[in-house]
C-alpha cells in the first residue's frame, strides 16, 4: 500500500494499522482478513454497500467487537482492547450517527462526563472549572459553543461539535465519524468539513465514514472501500473519481444467485400520484403492474422507507393519491391499508414486525383473524392448522407453530412475517429490506417467494440497499435521493454504476 | 412446557397451603362454611383482578380500581337513600346497583380514554385518577358512609346453597377466560403488551383495545363494588384502600409480566386464591395481620424471582 503524503514537508507517520482482521457472527463472516493503515494527520474516508462491514470494522476498532483474528497497532504499539474504555485510552474515539450525549446536561458537563474537575471539598463538582476549562479547550481548537448551554436546545451541528470536543478532552488521536452529515444541513455541512480539515492539520487521523461520494472527493486523502467484509481497495482520494469508487463499491459478479423470472406482467395494478409526506417524501409518482417486482433504490436516509410508511398509512399523507385497481384509496391507518390489500415487510422484523415472545402462529395470524375464527371467535385449532399451511408453503422451519417467534433464526422470523402477509393474500406487498441480517441461504429463499408472489398477480415494491439484489430480482428500480425519485430505470437497461451515480450524487445545478 | 411449570408453581403452593391449614385446623379451616367465606371474600379481589389481568398483558397498569370501586359504591349508596328512607326499597335498590355499575364503567372509560386520547402512560393517569376518584368518595356524603341495610341479595344470599357472589365471580372468570383467549379482542392485548409497534403494523387498532379494557375493567370494578357494598350492607367512601396492590400482587403471582405480554386468567385465580387462603388461614392460626403483610410480600418478591431464575435459564439453554 502506497500513501502519498499530502504535504512533502511534513513527515508521515502511521497512526492507525490493523492488520488481518476477521470477524463472524454465527454463520455470518462479517470480516475476512482486512488490513487498513491510516496515517497522521490525514482524512481517511471508508466506504462501501450497507452490510459491507465498515460499521463492524470500526467497532472492533473502538473496542466494541474483538476480532476472531488480526492486529491492531496504534502509533506503533500493539493494542488488545477488551472493551471501549481502552480503546479510548489508546486515543480512539467514535462519533456515531446517533450522537451518544446526555441531553439534558450542558455541553460543558458532556465534554467533561466522567472526568468533572472537584472543587477543592471531597465529592463536590466544580461549576467554574468545569465552564473554564471547557471554554479553554473550544478555544484552543477554535470552536465557537456556548459551554453553558443544554445539549436539548443546541442545533445537530453543534451537538457533534460536542462530541469532537468530549473526544479531544480524552486526547483522541484517531476520531471515527460516521455518516456525520447525514442530518446536517448543507451549511452545517460545511462547517464540519473546515472543522475536519482543522482536526487533520493539527495532526489527528479522521476515519470518515460516508455515503456521499462528492464529500469524500472533497474531504478525504485516502479511501478504502470495503465489500463483502473485504477490503477491495486503498488509494490516494486525489488517484480517485467518483465513478471509479461506485465501482469497487459494487464490483462484484452477479451470479445464479437469483432465480430465473418467466412472469407474464400484466396491467397496471397500483398506481402512485405525487405522494408527499409529513416525513419529507415530496412528490412521488409510480406504478407497479400485476405480477412486476419494482425495486427501489437510495441512500440510508433518501425516504424510501417513507415512501413505505407512507403508503401503509403510518406516516400521515400531505399530498397524492393511490389508486389500487382503479379504485382510489383512503388510507389513515394500517388497519385501513390492510384492508385494501396492501401488505408491508418493516425494516426492522424485531421492532416493528414480530410479537417475539408469543406463539408463532400468534404472529402469522394477527393481521388475519377474522379468517380462522367462527364469526367474530377464535378457533385455536383451526388457528394452529392454518398457519402451519401457510408457513410449510414458503419453508418456514420452527420447532413448533406454539413456539415464541424468538426461537427462530434470523431468516426463519423473516418467513414468519411473509407468511403472515401470504395469508392475508395482499395485492401490492411492499418489503422493506427484507433480506437485512439473514444469511445467503435464506436470502436465495426470500428472492424465490419474492418471484413466487410476483408470479401469484401480486404486485411487489422492493426496498432494498444492495445493488446487486436489485439488479437481481426486480423489473425496474426506482431512485430516491433527498425525499425526491430522480430515477424510474428499467434494470436490463442500466447498470449499478448509473443507480449508484443517481442515488449518491447531487446534480451540480 | 415452562409455561406450564410456571404455572404450576403458584397452583402446587396453593394446594400445599390448602392441604397444610387443613391438617394444622381441620375443625375451622376444613369446613364448606370457611370455603365458601374463603371464595366469597375472593370474588370482589378477583373480578376486578380479571379486569386486571388485561390491562398488564397490554403492558399497562391500573392502580385507581380500589378508588373507584369506593366511588362506584358511593354512588350506588347515593341513589338507594335518595327518598330519604332509612331502608332502600327494592326499586331503588336496582337503580343505584346500575348506577354503581354504570359509575365504574365511566371511570374506566375516562382511564382509557385519557390513556390513549392524550397518549399518557397508564402509570401516571391511574395514579392521578387514583386520589381523584378518592376524593370524590368522601365528598359525596361528608366522608360518611351510607347504610343499605336491606341490599343483601349480591353480597348474603345463595343460590342452591352457593354464595350469589361466588357465581358471579364464576361468570367473570369464564368471560375473561373466553375474552382472552378466543377473540380478537384478547388477542391484540397480547400482542399490544409484547411489541405494540408490532401490533399497529398488523393492524391492530390499539387505541380502542386499551380503551375498550379499561372500560371492560371499571364495570368489573363496578360489579365488584356492588358486591362488597351488599357483603357489609354500608357503601364506604373509605372501600377498597390499597386494594390495586392486592391485585396487582395476585395478577403477578399468577405469572404475568408487567412488561406486558404475558399472563393468563388461570394464572390469576391461583395468585388471587393463594393470597386469600393465605390470610384465612394465617388468622385462623392466630397470626396477626401485620404478620400477614410481611409473607404475603415475601411470596411475591419470591415468585417473581423464581420466574426471572427459570427464565433467564430458558435463556441460556436456547
Amino acid at each position: 500500500m502506497i500513501a502519498v503524503p499530502r504535504d512533502n514537508d511534513r513527515p508521515q507517520a502511521i497512526a492507525l494499522r490493523m492488520t488481518a482482521i476477521s470477524k463472524h457472527f454465527g454463520p455470518v463472516q462479517a470480516l475476512s482478513d482486512v488490513s487498513l493503515t491510516v496515517w497522521a494527520g490525514t482524512v481517511h474516508a471508508l466506504v462501501g454497500e450497507n452490510g459491507a462491514g465498515k460499521s463492524t470494522l470500526m467497532k472492533i476498532l473502538a473496542g466494541v467487537y474483538q476480532p476472531d483474528a488480526g492486529d491492531i497497532e496504534i502509533h506503533g504499539r500493539r493494542q488488545l482492547f477488551t472493551g471501549p474504555a481502552q480503546a479510548i485510552e489508546a486515543g480512539v474515539s467514535m462519533i456515531y450517527q446517533e450522537l451518544d450525549l446526555a441531553e439534558h446536561l450542558t455541553a460543558a458537563e458532556n465534554i467533561y462526563l466522567g472526568a468533572e474537575p472537584r472543587s477543592p471539598v471531597p465529592f463536590v463538582l466544580s461549576h467554574a472549572k468545569l465552564a473554564a476549562q471547557a471554554d479553554a479547550l473550544a478555544r484552543r481548537y477554535g470552536f465557537e459553543i456556548d459551554p453553558s448551554a443544554k445539549v436539548e436546545s443546541l442545533p445537530t451541528g453543534d451537538c457533534q461539535i460536542v462530541e469532537i470536543l468530549k473526544a479531544l478532552r480524552r486526547k483522541a488521536s484517531i476520531l471515527v465519524m460516521d455518516e456525520p452529515t447525514s442530518s446536517l444541513s448543507e451549511r452545517e455541512a460545511k462547517r464540519l468539513f473546515e472543522v475536519v480539515r482543522r482536526l487533520r492539520n493539527q495532526g489527528l487521523s479522521i476515519i470518515y465514514i460516508s455515503h456521499r461520494l462528492e464529500e469524500i472527493i472533497d474531504l478525504a486523502d485516502e479511501v478504502s472501500v470495503l465489500r463483502d467484509g473485504r477490503l477491495v481497495h486503498s488509494e490516494p482520494a486525489a488517484a480517485l473519481d467518483i465513478p471509479q469508487i461506485v465501482h469497487h463499491m459494487v464490483g462484484r459478479e452477479l451470479t445464479d444467485f437469483f432465480p430465473d423470472r418467466s412472469v407474464q406482467i400484466g396491467e397496471v395494478l397500483v398506481q402512485v400520484n405525487g405522494l408527499s409526506s409529513e416525513a419529507g417524501i415530496e412528490n412521488v409518482s409510480f406504478a407497479i403492474r400485476r405480477g412486476e417486482i419494482v425495486g427501489m433504490a437510495g441512500l440510508v436516509g433518501a425516504g424510501r422507507t417513507e415512501v413505505a410508511r407512507a403508503l401503509f398509512g403510518v406516516d400521515e399523507k400531505t399530498a397524492g393519491t393511490v389508486v389500487l385497481e382503479g379504485r382510489k384509496l383512503s388510507i389513515a391507518s394500517p388497519t385501513d391499508a390492510i384492508d385494501h390489500g396492501i401488505a408491508l415487510l418493516t425494516e426492522d422484523r424485531k421492532r416493528t414486525g414480530l410479537c417475539l415472545e408469543l406463539p408463532c402462529s400468534w404472529n402469522i395470524t394477527l393481521p388475519n383473524l377474522e379468517q380462522i375464527g367462527f364469526g367474530r371467535f377464535i378457533r385455536p385449532g383451526r388457528e394452529v392448522r392454518i398457519a402451519d399451511d401457510v408457513a410449510s408453503r414458503i419453508g418456514v422451519r420452527w420447532a413448533s407453530p406454539r413456539a415464541p417467534a424468538a426461537s427462530l433464526s434470523g431468516g426463519n422470523q423473516q418467513k414468519l412475517l411473509i407468511a403472515r402477509w401470504l395469508l392475508a393474500d395482499s395485492k401490492f406487498m411492499i418489503f422493506d429490506e427484507p433480506t437485512r441480517g439473514i444469511d445467503v441461504a435464506a436470502k436465495v429463499e426470500v428472492y424465490t417467494l419474492l418471484n413466487r408472489l410476483a408470479e401469484e398477480g401480486k404486485a411487489i415494491l422492493f426496498i432494498s440497499s444492495e445493488l446487486p439484489e436489485l439488479f437481481g430480482v426486480a423489473d425496474r428500480i426506482l431512485v430516491m435521493r433527498r425525499g425526491r425519485l430522480v430515477g424510474d430505470l428499467v434494470t436490463k437497461e442500466t447498470t449499478p454504476e448509473a443507480v449508484m451515480h443517481l442515488a449518491a450524487v447531487e446534480e451540480k445545478t | 412446557m415452562n409455561r406450564f411449570i410456571r404455572q404450576l408453581l403458584p397452583f402446587g403452593t396453593l394446594i400445599l397451603l390448602i392441604a397444610a391449614l387443613s391438617a394444622l385446623e381441620p375443625d375451622t379451616f376444613l369446613t364448606a362454611e370457611n370455603f365458601f367465606n374463603v371464595l366469597s371474600r375472593s370474588s370482589v379481589n378477583g373480578i376486578i383482578a380479571m379486569g386486571m389481568t388485561a390491562i398488564i398483558i397490554s403492558g399497562g397498569i391500573d392502580l385507581s380500581v380500589g378508588s373507584m370501586m369506593a366511588l362506584s359504591g358511593m354512588v350506588a349508596g347515593l341513589i338507594m337513600t335518595k327518598d330519604g328512607s332509612v331502608v332502600p326499597t327494592g326499586h331503588l335498590m336496582w337503580l343505584g346497583a346500575l348506577a354503581g355499575l354504570g359509575t365504574g364503567l365511566l371511570c374506566g372509560l375516562l382511564n382509557g380514554g385519557l390513556i390513549t386520547k392524550l397518549n399518557l402512560p397508564p402509570f401516571i393517569v391511574t395514579l392521578g385518577t387514583m386520589s381523584a376518584f378518592r376524593g370524590i368518595s368522601y365528598v359525596m356524603n361528608d366522608g360518611m358512609m351510607f347504610d343499605v341495610p336491606t341490599y343483601t341479595f349480591l353480597g348474603q344470599s345463595t343460590v342452591a346453597g352457593i354464595p350469589v357472589n361466588i357465581l358471579i365471580f364464576l361468570a367473570v372468570v369464564l368471560i375473561a377466560f373466553f375474552l382472552l383467549r378466543y377473540t380478537p379482542l384478547g388477542r391484540y392485548t397480547y400482542a399490544i403488551g409484547s411489541n405494540r409497534q408490532a401490533a399497529y403494523h398488523a393492524g391492530v387498532n390499539v387505541d380502542r383495545n386499551l380503551l375498550t379494557i379499561y372500560t371492560l375493567t371499571g364495570v368489573f370494578v363496578g360489579l365488584a363494588a356492588m358486591i362488597a357494598t351488599s357483603r357489609t350492607v354500608s357503601a364506604q367512601p373509605t372501600a377498597g384502600l390499597s386494594l390495586e396492590l392486592d391485585i396487582i400482587a395476585a395478577v403477578v403471582i399468577g405469572g404475568a409480566s408487567l412488561s406486558g405480554g404475558r399472563g393468563t386468567v388461570v394464572g390469576t385465580i391461583i395468585g388471587t386464591l393463594l393470597i386469600s387462603f393465605l390470610r384465612n388461614g394465617l388468622t385462623l392460626l392466630g397470626i396477626s395481620t401485620n404478620i400477614q403483610l410481611v409473607v404475603i410480600g415475601a411470596i411475591i418478591i419470591g415468585a417473581v424471582a423464581l420466574d426471572q431464575m427459570a427464565r433467564a435459564r430458558a435463556v441460556e439453554n436456547s
